[in-house]
């Protein structure tokens, strides 16, 4: 017998065998890159697993692992999960991607989400989230807030997710302050709090008074608190503890609303295999309060741009656009398709510096 | 690119900052290994320490109570370390990995509901005229008060070490053992004294990063300094000096390559990230014509047979 | 009081022994723990041992330790060479690092050709590339003097930032969307380090393993070279009289220890990993360490050590998983088994006697 099968046998074993239970409880698995105590991306995650509790109560089941290892690991963790009788699994980072599809192979029952990717099957949905939108109201407000007309920008890896963001930023800091400047400097790691704090110093050494980051840690709001007169936006969590200065407003990772839909959607037997990408107007990506710290007229802007963004009436990749290099990439009135804006790996024309590689 | 950007004296001022973890770190560590033991926990310890200081400062409201408590965190979990290596003999490079491996978890633990909080601040020296002096005030007279502490330990080891009656008995059990026995000192009681400083430096070091280089909590947030910290011993041929002079070096390599990247200069990003850990290669193969040894009994395990 | 004796010779019953109480003392204080947080200690504990044998999935878990393990096992062979000799490498990581891009890159290069030979060129590159990496510490230790232990570690943060930049440049899948990572060497047939017998957990890694055990075993009891570096590690002095040359034995060991760490990383990143990416080491390395003392850094302890090691980390998650037990608890409790089967080993070498009078 082939292993693919003994292992499909197995769960459809367990699945008679517990069948009676399985009936009244639907089971929610959550696969973590890191710590549920990161207070960023993982955090985020794990609220919107406790928001899945919280909303179907006794209806559902939720079980997680935390600090997977991408690769082997992942697909191990993930199998268990099947192999138990987990009927959605979420796979949250982007390394999972050919984890999932693999054991999603092998588990033709069970349902699976992948977030980040891009790599779909029968029974693997992907999703993710337009992060980009909120960049594009921190930009305005970064743009308009700016006396130095350097904004500095902490990255993690040059990959096309912050790459998109710097370009968002950047683009609408750019349409409301014509001199601003953007300094990047990566990190070149995921997660290490001190480095940031490092970075954020030496950006607002550099004469930043902004301070955009695409990192998890609350290290570059204390940076600029203890600088001064510099400003920060919380990311993947609000980082409230911060406001109302230097944390001005936030990006808030929202699964919540995502989780619950695709759980219900289990439960009613309606769950197909999608492909989301939501930003503001869904509710995935949040837009922090924004400060008092902001005056009065350019927080009115940044909301009414976060409208028309969550709306659908304005796109933040709108033409005319060029690339760094000077050639046309949007015409007037374009909007970028989302299979460029998914791979992006070019600045935008004014912003200085290369992309690493 | 526009190199005029960074400012030379800030930049001296951040990296002294970078270094202080590191320092603390490596100071305790290289009394443990002047004793002739080698604790590799100190990852295990500083994250220990981290969470320890960063929990009684929530708690009391007063971040010197925290860092007393990190050190306290930071030796306590040494005593594993002791009753390992010194009572039950295991092996020194394995007894600190594990030790390692054990802080880290213990501290998530420790840790769960210490997640994004804001830990009371610290306040800063601020001397009227000497910290607004140009150049060496922010250099020498507007730091938090930690980082002297991590200079006056350094001198506080050295003078230990060179001049004290104490720095020569431990000099003597990290040299050789069983003539420091023969000799009538308690080669056990200062072993264990010495990985104590140990812990309670590594614990400091940690809580430096969670009190004021981050501040925060978060899992695995000292992120490898501790292994730096080891390196670090090393590098210093087991001199104070030395050590603080290595600590500088690395936390400046690393700072100055932010500041690099910052300037828009066009070395590749990945080249500047790995500079620190290749130029203190490089340096460490410079200083190597310096034959200082390490303590000759290093890593050996002490038994009083008769 | 009570006062040590060491033993002439390590006792063969106490040796066979530790491990035993070792699991049991760790069993009784990880109970209190998961008790602490919560859980039920029996099922805690019975999940993270029993389930990965004898559980109602081990037909899937058995194979999975095989994966798990081997690498270890690869790693702490090459190690404990040298630490048997005092020659300390702690930089496996980027060994284990270097052999995989070095590999995978051989590989990649061949994309989309199908040929047998692919995949033993991959294997050699793969050690050469592990082997060129540790041979930098070795070279500035015979050369310079230089200490080995902070070079090699050193160069396990320079592999991981060689890592990153491939992974986003050189060797980053164009078919990929712009997304970090290689191309998935499980889809490239001639390059791809498949399970022998499918749903086993044997695939070449595990193979090499093994082979390395035996190897070690033959090296260390019946070779020149294995009596030098025993003979270096117990009696410097006495070695360099025996002709021993020390700077060919940290050739020799370094060079070891690094071509078995690339190897690890190629089996990995073809077989089970599938691809080179940001996060490819997930820190063999530095477990492979523990594993090697936890094995008395003997062939055959290390072989039962890393099996034990896998069992922890594969338990560890099913009990994450079932019983929603945090990582935290696990790495604990890891410690806390490593704690005692160290201090236990006191018994192997020393007699605890009463003393009427004051000895120390």
């Amino acid at each position: 017998m082939k292993f693919t099968s003994l292992l499909a046998t197995a769960a459809m074993a367990l699945g008679l065998a517990t069948g009676a239970m399985a009936e009244d409880k639907t089971k929610v698995g959550f696969v973590y890159v890191g710590p549920v105590g990161d207070g960023g991306w993982t955090y985020e995650h794990n609220q919107g697993r406790l928001a899945v509790e919280e909303h179907f109560g006794d209806k559902v089941e939720t079980v997680f692992v935390e600090s997977v290892p991408e690769g082997p690991d992942a697909e191990r963790v993930m199998t268990q999960m099947a192999l138990e009788g987990a009927d959605l699994i979420f796979t949250t980072s982007f390394g999972y991607m050919d984890p999932t599809i693999n054991v999603a192979k092998k588990f033709p029952k069970v349902k699976f989400e992948h977030a980040t990717g891009y790599k779909q099957a029968e029974n693997v949905s992907v999703y993710s989230a337009r992060f980009y939108e909120g960049r594009a109201v921190q930009g305005t407000i970064a743009g308009r807030m700016t006396k130095s007309n350097i904004v500095g920008y902490i990255g993690s890896y040059p990959i096309p997710e912050v790459i998109r963001g710097i370009n968002s930023a950047f683009i609408h800091a750019r349409k409301v302050n014509p001199d601003v400047q953007f300094k990047i400097v990566w990190a070149y790691t995921w997660f290490d709090p001190a480095k940031e704090a490092d970075a954020a110093k030496v950006l607002i050494e550099q004469g930043a008074d902004v301070i955009l980051q695409h990192t998890d840690s609350t290290a570059p709001q204390a940076a600029a608190q203890a600088a001064g007169n510099v400003i920060t936006f919380g990311q993947a969590s609000d980082m409230a503890e911060y406001a109302p200065l230097p944390r001005v407003s936030s990006i808030i990772d929202n699964w919540a609303p995502y989780y619950i839909a695709r759980t219900q959607a289990v439960m009613d037997g309606t769950w197909t295999s999608t492909s989301t990408w939501d930003g503001i107007g869904p509710g995935m990506v949040g837009i922090g309060e924004i400060s008092d710290a902001v005056p009065a007229e350019v927080k009115a802007e940044a909301l009414a741009l976060k409208d028309a963004i969550a709306s659908g009436a304005y796109h933040p990749f709108t033409g005319p656009l060029k690339k760094q290099d000077g050639s046309d990439w949007l015409a007037e009135g374009e909007t970028a398709d989302d299979g460029t804006l998914a791979g992006m790996n070019f600045y935008v024309e004014g912003i200085e510096g290369d992309i690493p590689n | 690119m526009d190199l005029s950007a960074i400012n030379p004296v800030l930049l001296v001022a951040s990296l002294m900052v970078a270094a202080t973890p590191l320092l603390l770190a490596a100071i305790g560590e290289l009394v443990v290994e002047r004793a002739g033991v080698l604790n590799l926990g100190v990852e295990g310890m500083m994250i220990v320490g981290a969470i320890s200081g960063f929990a009684i400062a929530v708690e009391t409201g007063s971040p010197w109570l925290g860092f007393i408590g990190a050190a306290v965190g930071g030796a306590i979990l040494s005593l594993l370390f002791v009753v390992l290596t010194q009572v039950a003999l295991a092996n020194q490079v394995a007894s600190g990995l594990a030790l390692t491996l054990f802080g880290l978890g213990l501290s998530a633990l420790m840790g769960q509901s210490y997640v994004g909080i804001k830990p009371p601040a610290m306040g800063k020296l601020d001397i009227p005229v000497l910290s607004d002096l140009p150049v060496v005030g922010p250099i020498l007279f507007s730091h938090d008060l930690i980082l002297y502490l991590g200079i006056a330990l350094t001198a506080a080891v050295w003078w230990m070490l060179k001049y004290s009656r104490m720095g020569l008995i431990l000099r003597a059990v990290g040299e050789n053992h069983d003539a420091a026995h023969a000799l009538g000192y308690k080669v056990i009681r200062i072993r264990i004294l010495a990985i104590l400083f140990g812990g309670a430096c590594a614990g400091l070091g940690g809580a430096y990063i969670s009190l004021i280089r981050v501040p925060q909590w978060t899992e695995g947030m000292t992120a490898g300094v501790g292994w730096i910290a080891l390196a670090l011993v090393v590098f210093a041929s087991w001199k104070p000096w030395r050590a603080l002079l290595g600590a500088y070096l690395f936390g400046g390599v690393t700072v100055i390559q932010l500041n690099l990247q910052a300037a828009g200069v066009a070395i590749p990003v990945e080249y500047l990230a790995m500079s620190p850990y290749v130029i203190t290669i490089l340096v460490l193969v410079i200083l190597s014509a310096d034959k200082s040894r390490a303590p000759a009994s290093l890593g050996r395990i002490f038994h009083a047979s008769h | 009081m009570i006062v040590l004796e060491k033993r002439p010779q390590p006792s063969r019953a106490w040796s066979m022994a530790t491990p035993l109480v070792a699991v049991l003392a760790t069993m009784f204080f990880g109970g209190l723990l998961f008790a602490a947080l919560g859980k039920n200690p029996v099922e805690a504990i019975g999940t993270i041992f029993w389930e990965p044998l004898f559980g109602e999935y081990a037909f899937y878990y058995r194979p999975q330790l095989l994966v798990k393990g081997a690498p270890l096992v690869l790693i702490a062979i090459g190690l404990s060479l040298g630490f048997r000799a005092g020659i300390w490498n702690i930089g496996a990581e980027g060994q284990y690092i270097m052999g995989a891009i070095v590999g995978a890159g051989v590989g990649l290069a061949f994309y989309p050709m199908e040929a047998f030979y692919i995949f033993p060129l991959m294997v050699v590159a793969g050690a050469l590339g592990g082997w060129a990496w540790a041979m930098i510490p070795a070279f500035l230790k015979v050369r310079f003097g230089t200490n080995e232990i902070l070079v090699s570690l050193m160069l396990v943060y320079v592999a991981e930032q060689l890592l990153a930049s491939m992974s986003l440049g050189l060797l980053k899948n164009p078919e990929g969307f712009g997304f970090p990572g290689s191309r998935n060497l499980q889809s490239y047939g001639s390059a791809h380090n498949a399970e022998l017998i499918e749903g086993s957990g044997m695939h070449w890694g595990v193979v090499a393993a093994l082979i390395a055990v035996i190897f070690a075993y033959v090296l260390l009891n019946r070779h020149m070279t294995g009596f030098h570096i025993r003979l270096t590690g117990e009696a410097p002095r006495a070695a360099r009289f025996a002709g021993v040359r020390p700077a060919r034995l940290i050739l020799f060991c370094l060079g070891v220890s690094g071509a078995l760490a690339g190897l690890a990383g190629l089996f990995e990143v073809s077989g089970p990993s599938g691809q080179v990416s940001i996060d490819f080491n997930v820190g063999y390395g530095f477990t492979a360490i523990i594993v090697a003392f936890l094995g008395r850094l003997h062939p055959v302890g290390i072989l039962l050590a890393g099996g034990l090691m896998a069992l922890t980390y594969i338990g560890g998650e099913i009990a994450q998983g079932s019983l929603g037990l945090p990582a935290a608890a696990i790495q604990v409790f890891q410690g806390m088994l490593l704690f005692f089967l160290l201090a236990l080993d006191l018994l192997t070498n020393y007699r605890i006697r009463a003393a009427r009078k004051e000895v120390a």
